[in-house]
């Protein structure tokens, strides 16, 4: 250890000194579990409640898993990108590029039986939760194997065994819904937490009040995430909200203000955020990030923001380059080693959009599946009675 | 809907129609009412709803085999039913279904401590606790949407709109998650929400207070409607509609509430897409559901007098409609009247309208008639309110009119 810590970042002068090859080298280094602290990028701002400490707990892997994970995220929706420009995605296609962190560090305070509810910008959050690239892709092209069998599209993307429960495409809706999901979760005394993601434009939507007055006055283990990317489709956030500081609109739950950029606070404020949920009742977590596309491929982004706004947050906030620095800086890496990491990642996703591209499209038949659920009482029958009725349990 | 699809396919096979029997007309028969009829009392608290016949001819006799294969076993009068108020039964149905499956929950605006704005879910509170008889705030969108979420995740709730026509608040909950939730996530969530209250025109209530809104849910795909009317059938279908793997938008009447009917006491459960045959006749088929059913009904009398022979038909599943029950009526009588408290515009009435011209146009002898509540907001004035909706008296008339 003590050796690699005096190498740097050259490759030539690392071999000698490790004695030992390049691959037995990255394999020692990847599974190093030993705890890490880094601190965050800025300190957390608070209301109503303590901020947790700057010094966040991670180790070697978990950073690389940060890196690949965020690469796969980065890399799947530019390669929407340039399908949707394909006409291979149609209809509304939004990207999360710029926001990965924020998908990322939950997943890693979080567990499968903690459930997430997020937008229609849920291509990444549903790759967090373990959905696969071809489910994801199949899905967005409309096919047969995607996650909703190609019913859903863009913006309904769930995973029921992983607790995503989507997918929702009016600004908003989602919330009461995550009140919901809390509230299932406290009468089936789960121990677990439900994180409800919105935007800084759905912030300003009635049933979002209305679910946080509930959520606070039965004790909800809900944790509403406010993903503030500043801008609701072409509006800024100065000119939509009187009082953009989402994490105080709570007024009577607890916020918390976190720099959604860096995958390590995301982390930190996440599993903060559970303790509180699970003792507490709702708190809410205001992530400051920023989108690089526009809201939709429909939007070309830069009608109400200029580009060089968007290249400088690109250059100085990117959560991938922040976890890649990180990483060199603590030598769990070279940068040779990170950019093969970035090919693989990237051929992994060409294999997959490949894949989704062969995929059948669903039968005409699918247009009538899924509307109702068989079962006792809800078979439906026409004039012709072909259809067998349910029995009684 | 595919159903309906196949039917048409169906109906245009056949192309006999029979010229009207005037001979039939003349005679007031009642010979089609089958063997085994009962006849319940039921006393309204307002005397022109009084009158109600029911005849427990059409369930599925799966469902009631039990109660009546008991009945003739132990040949004991021990359980020939007990009577109660249809909000009562509305209780039992839920009761019942709470005790059975610790999943399903109530949630509505006063259904807790204060027992329910109409009384059904009075005494739930005590008995299962606050958690699952939840007292909301007044947030329609929020807690319709809160129990959608927790239907995803396996509970079951019975949402309460104090009167539906607050609903209209949820309507984005209503329609995008609770009816396509199924669909848009491939069959991977399913929704079992009840979602019911107290809806149509009451007793001066006033416009907003008088909303009927089967007409603007019956577009939204993927959820079930169904009216009831007595408290036999207020019971059976609450517990279809909680056991039901489909969200189900129950409706009740404002003015139905104080419906007194025995019900048996073996419990029973009504199928949620039949409907169910009031009266059997020859000459002409009314279609009703909810509060109407009792006007149609009150018609019936005088209409007998008269010497008619309706087949007066409550279509209780007003989403999918059961074209079947519907269908067999039109290929006897020939003759089709709706009778519904909807507006006429875009209501129940003219989707039933249309399906049965699809399905049966050879079948009719005379145009479909729709009697329907007029287009307008319901006024206070007792008078014009009472105007607004269809009369016994209109009924008869029309009837007289499409047996010409």
């Amino acid at each position: 250890m003590a050796l690699s810590r005096l190498s740097s970042r050259s490759n030539i002068l690392l071999q000698p000194f490790a004695a030992a090859s390049p691959a037995a080298l990255r394999r020692q280094i990847s599974t190093d579990t030993s705890p890490l602290t880094v601190e965050t990028s800025v300190p957390f701002t608070s209301h109503l409640c303590e901020a947790p400490s700057r010094a966040v707990e991670t180790s070697s892997k978990e950073l690389l898993s940060f890196f690949h994970d965020m690469t796969l995220m980065r890399r799947m929706e530019i390669a929407a990108d340039s399908l949707y420009k394909a006409k291979l995605i149609r209809g509304f296609c939004h990207l999360y590029d710029g926001q990965e962190a924020v998908a990322i560090g939950m997943e890693a305070a979080i567990t499968k039986k903690d459930a997430i509810i997020t937008s229609y910008r849920d291509h990444c959050t549903f790759l967090g939760r373990g959905g696969g690239l071809f489910e994801a892709f199949s899905e967005l092209m409309g096919r047969k194997t995607g996650c909703s069998n190609g019913k859903g599209g863009s913006m309904h993307f769930y995973k029921k065994d992983a607790s995503f429960y989507g997918g929702h495409g009016i600004v908003g809706a989602q919330a009461p819904l995550g009140c919901g999901l809390a509230f299932a979760q406290k009468y089936s005394k789960d121990e677990a937490v439900t994180f409800t993601l919105y935007g800084d434009g759905a912030a300003n939507q009635g049933q979002l009040f209305e679910a946080l007055n509930i959520a606070a006055l039965w004790d909800l283990p809900a944790v509403l995430v406010c993903e503030n990317n500043h801008y609701g489709m072409g509006t800024a956030e100065w000119r939509s909200a009187k009082s953009p500081a989402y994490f105080k609109r709570g007024d009577y739950v607890p916020g918390l203000k976190v720099d959604g950029m860096d995958a390590l606070a995301v982390k930190q404020a996440c599993k903060f955020a559970k303790e509180h949920a699970l003792k507490n009742g709702p708190i809410i977590l205001e992530m400051d990030t920023y989108r690089y596309h526009g809201h939709s491929m429909s939007d070309p982004g830069s009608t109400y923001r200029t580009r060089d706004e968007i290249s400088g947050v690109r250059q100085v906030r990117d959560p991938i380059d922040r976890v890649r620095k990180l990483i060199i800086s603590h030598d769990i890496a070279t940068e040779k080693e990170l950019k093969d990491m970035e090919k693989e990642v990237r051929k992994e996703v060409d294999a997959a959009v490949a894949q989704a591209k062969e995929s059948p499209i669903p039968e005409s038949s699918e247009l009538f599946t899924n509307i109702y659920v068989k079962g006792f009482g809800s078979e439906s029958f026409g004039a012709d009675r072909k259809e067998l009725r349910a029995t009684l349990p | 809907m595919s159903a309906i699809i196949r039917g048409a396919g169906a109906a245009t096979a056949l192309s006999t129609f029979n010229p009207v029997d005037s001979k039939k007309l003349a005679a007031p028969s009642r010979t089609n009412l089958p063997a085994r009829s009962k006849r319940y009392i039921v006393a309204g608290s307002d005397a022109s709803k009084s009158f109600g016949s029911g005849l427990r001819v059409r369930h599925s006799q799966k469902l009631i085999a039990n109660a009546v294969a008991t009945k003739a076993d132990t040949s004991v009068t021990t359980g020939t039913g007990h009577e109660l108020l249809l909000y009562e039964a509305l209780q039992e149905g839920l009761e019942e279904e709470m005790d059975r499956d610790p999943h399903v929950c109530v949630m509505g605006e006063d259904v807790g401590h204060y027992g329910g704005s109409y009384k059904v879910t009075k005494g739930l509170a005590d008995k299962f606790g606050d958690l699952r008889v939840l007292d909301t705030p007044i947030c329609e969108n929020a807690f319709t949407g809160m129990g959608i979420g927790a239907a995803m995740t396996g509970l079951r709730p019975v949402i309460e709109g104090m009167n539906m026509g607050f609903l209209l608040l949820a309507f984005n909950q209503i329609s995008n998650n609770c009816g396509m939730l199924h669909y848009t996530s491939g069959g991977q969530f399913t929704i079992p929400v009840v979602i019911r209250g107290p809806g149509g025109v009451g007793r001066q209530l006033g416009a907003e207070h008088s909303q009927r809104l089967e007409s603007y849910f019956q577009s939204i795909p993927g959820i079930q409607m169904v009216a009831c009317s007595t408290p036999y059938n207020a019971k059976g279908l609450m517990k279809a509609a909680i056991r039901s793997e489909n969200p189900v938008i129950l409706f009740e009447h404002v003015l139905l509430y104080n419906l007194k009917e025995k019900i048996p006491d073996e419990e029973y459960i009504c199928n949620l897409e039949e409907a169910e045959m009031v009266r059997p006749g020859e000459h002409i088929t009314i279609l009703t559901y909810s509060r109407m059913r009792y006007h149609v009904m009150q018609a019936a009398k005088t209409l007998v007098n008269k010497g008619y022979d309706p087949e007066v038909i409550d279509i209780r599943s007003l989403k999918p409609f059961d074209l079947y029950t519907i269908g067999n009526s039109v290929k006897k009588t020939h003759r089709v009247l709706i009778v519904e408290e909807c507006m006429r515009t875009g209501g129940i009435g003219a989707s039933l309208t249309a399906a049965i011209n699809e399905n049966f146009h050879d079948y009719l002898d005379a145009p479909v008639m729709c009697l329907s509540s007029q287009d307008v907001p319901t006024p206070y004035a007792g008078t014009l309110e009472e105007w607004t909706v269809v009369q016994p008296a209109q009924i008869v008339t029309a009837v007289e009119q499409l047996c010409q």
